[in-house]
């Protein structure tokens, strides 16, 4: 109970302050608008083929997008040495990365669905069609970008570089998850259906969730606390 | 001791290495299907299964290094995962030469080749993260979970990249279907002494890059030291 | 019991010891300076009985309990040398997440109690970001006292504070020792802290220097601890 309450206090807390200076959520969105037009550019986004890249491109502006906030997760804590003060309440420290987690994977996913409306638009792809199982896939897909860019995010949080570091660090371990979003969604935006043949990659995602939080969670208070 | 342990070594290594140049060089003929480059092979793979196990032994003394906080083993774990990048590397290029003589290309999506990718990818954030980090003892900490992660994250890759390609046109080039498995065996035996070689020569280099670790932290420790004076 | 036991407490940075089997027992109701020059060692030692940083050999109980469990946690309070609060939220808002997490019933009404207390009530809604320093820092010795913590962790207490938060601190401080609250502070000001303390520990480059009760000899003359127990 006492655990239940720290975790939801920490997501709060979190999600107050991206409300009230909305640094990381503004920034992503923009950045997400800039990337979606470069792309447009690299190839006729009215083309057939471009449905064939629509996953690719769309997973390719959350992952970009996504990392502005999940830069910020542990970055916000620096300011006023608020990072020792949460470490030194009783709050441990798996309560306090899950309580990130999930403020993390919702700004994501507002970030994610207001994306999605602006892309179907410059591509002309109807992203309603199956919009339930693409609900899932996202959701799925954006815990795993939320509990990799979380847990680095606490890593490097007193490194300097720190921005440099995290991109560095944070794409390749993403890639696995990035992979099967991105085969799911091309399937979901042409139309197919989630079946026995795209099951092996909704697999892939689940696995790779309960993998690494799991990891994460045994392992974030080695991160933190030196 | 250990001087001498690593001069032994060192100098089984060189007459091996040398025994087997010859093998491979003078003594063996030109592949039937492949001509004379199927001898890039007898390095590119034993740079491979060694490099994978360097990845891997770097991986337990990650994890003997967090639960015994003894900086040998992490200073083990880094020799390691550098010389095993190092290896990577060579494998990634013997691979694509022999890709652009073989398939016409230097890059193939193929699985296993993209998977290694990655795999360097990961590690050279790892051995990016032991840069930016100067305390020796954050150093070890922070990068053995980096290591954990790392390795965690390469099975995973591995497996998902081959469903991947499985899904995707192979190379057009391609003449693995033929290959692979109907080696001829002196051949393959040659290989197979060069994975000891090559293996030979990365403990020797995880040993001297290791003595490197300790000066370093040996300078590190009188550093500070100076600084309280 | 002792109310913090260090018991023979190493701390390494790579191969360089920065704490040298630093072992002292504070009994409850005392209050310690912790006395020693820069890089000395003062705040990596109270970084560990914090919690925030994990000795190499030795360990540090709190009341008899493992510093790292929930219920030891909770009897501490720290102040240190970042203020501790957001900037982003409201003064009230800050102080209802730090009593929530420390378990308070009514995490509001610890909020408004301290607040008050610390004469910030009229700004209670303010965001922190548009406070004055001291009003920051009154918030900052509210945010460390409003669990009523047995034990109180301070490293540097009054360098950063204005005059009208060093009075805020220096109430709570006198208050807190009546009541026979276990006080821990390192600082450069000798003078408040001697005045303050009870005993004093003294730390020569990672080392032991010095631990037992404040003498007067030491009040008349600060400097006489360094003389006789500093390093050579």
């Amino acid at each position: 109970m006492h655990y239940l309450r720290a975790v939801a206090t920490i997501a709060l807390k979190d999600l107050r302050s991206e409300f009230r200076s909305k640094e990381a959520i503004n920034a992503s969105l923009s950045f997400a608008m800039v990337v979606l037009l470069l792309l447009s550019f690299a190839f006729d986004p009215s083309s057939e083929q471009a449905r064939e890249f629509s996953g690719g491109l769309l997973w390719l502006v959350f992952a970009f997008a996504g990392t502005l906030i999940l830069n910020r997760s542990f970055a916000r804590e620096l300011g006023n040495d608020c990072l020792d003060a949460l470490l030194a309440s009783p709050l441990p420290s798996w309560a306090l990365y899950v309580g990130k987690c999930i403020s993390n994977w919702l700004l994501l996913m507002a970030l994610e669905l207001a994306c999605l409306p602006v892309f179907g638009i410059f591509y002309s792809i109807d992203w309603t069609v199956r919009f339930d199982g693409l609900l899932l896939v996202i959701g799925l897909a954006t815990w795993a970008l939320t509990v990799i860019g979380t847990m680095f995010s606490a890593l490097t949080v007193n490194l300097r570089l720190r921005e440099l570091m995290l991109p560095i660090l944070v794409y390749p371990m993403m890639i696995p998850a990035l992979l099967g979003a991105i085969q799911l969604t091309t399937d979901l935006l042409a139309g197919r259906p989630l079946s026995a043949d795209n099951m092996l990659w909704l697999r892939l995602l689940v696995g790779f969730d309960v993998i690494y939080t799991a990891l994460a969670v045994a392992l974030v208070d080695t991160v933190l606390i030196g | 001791m250990r001087e001498k342990i690593l001069y032994a070594i060192g100098i089984v290594t060189g007459a091996l290495l040398v025994r087997n140049l010859y093998v491979i060089l003078l003594q063996l003929p030109d592949e039937a299907k492949q001509d004379a480059i199927w001898r890039i092979f007898c390095f590119h793979l034993p740079a491979a299964i060694v490099s994978f196990t360097g990845f891997f032994v770097a991986l337990v003394f990650s994890l003997i290094y967090l639960a015994k906080r003894n900086l040998k083993w992490d200073a083990l774990a880094a020799s390691a995962t550098e010389v095993s990048f190092a290896l990577a590397i060579v494998t990634l290029v013997t691979g694509s030469i022999w890709a652009r003589i073989i398939w016409g290309v230097w890059w193939a999506w193929d699985p296993r080749l993209t998977s290694y990718f990655i795999c360097l990818l990961i590690y050279s954030g790892y051995l990016m993260l032991r840069r930016v980090i100067d305390e020796p003892t954050t150093r070890g900490r922070l990068s053995s979970v980096l290591s954990i992660f790392g390795f965690t994250n390469i099975v995973i890759v591995w497996k998902s990249i081959e469903w991947w390609a499985t899904l995707h046109p192979g190379p057009v080039l391609s003449i693995r279907s033929g290959g692979g498995g109907r080696m001829n065996p002196a051949m393959e035996s040659a290989a197979w002494w060069n994975v000891l070689a090559i293996g030979l020569l990365t403990v020797m280099f995880v040993a001297m890059r290791m003595r490197q670790e300790d000066t370093r932290r040996e300078l590190d420790a009188l550093r500070r030291l100076a600084h309280t004076i | 019991m002792s109310a913090v036991e260090v018991d023979r407490v190493w701390k390494y940075y790579g191969d360089y010891p920065a704490l040298k089997d630093i072992d002292f027992k504070v009994a409850d109701g005392d209050c310690v300076a912790l006395l020693g020059r820069n890089g000395a060692g003062k705040t990596t030692l109270l970084r560990i009985i914090a919690g925030l940083s994990r000795p190499a050999k030795g360990e540090v109980r709190i009341a008899g309990r493992d510093l790292r469990e929930l219920s030891t946690r909770r009897r501490v309070g720290i102040l240190g040398h970042g203020i501790a609060v957001y900037d982003e939220l409201s003064a009230l808002e800050n102080l209802k997440i730090f009593a929530s997490l420390y378990g308070a019933a009514d995490p509001s009404r610890t909020a408004m109690e301290w607040l008050e207390r610390t004469g910030l009530d009229r700004v209670k809604d303010g965001l922190v970001r548009e406070f004055s320093r001291g009003m920051r820092q009154r918030l900052a010795v509210a945010r460390a006292f409003l669990h009523d913590p047995t034990v109180l962790l301070l490293d540097e207490p009054f360098t950063a504070l204005d005059d009208r938060a060093i009075a805020v601190l220096q109430g709570l401080l006198k208050q807190a020792r009546q009541a026979g609250r276990t006080i821990i502070m390192s600082t450069h000001q000798l003078r408040e802290a001697l005045e303050l303390a009870s005993h004093v520990v003294l730390i020569n480059r990672g080392h032991l220097g010095f631990h037992g009760v404040r003498t007067q000899e030491m009040l008349d003359d600060p400097s006489w601890l360094y003389r006789n127990y500093g390093e050579a």
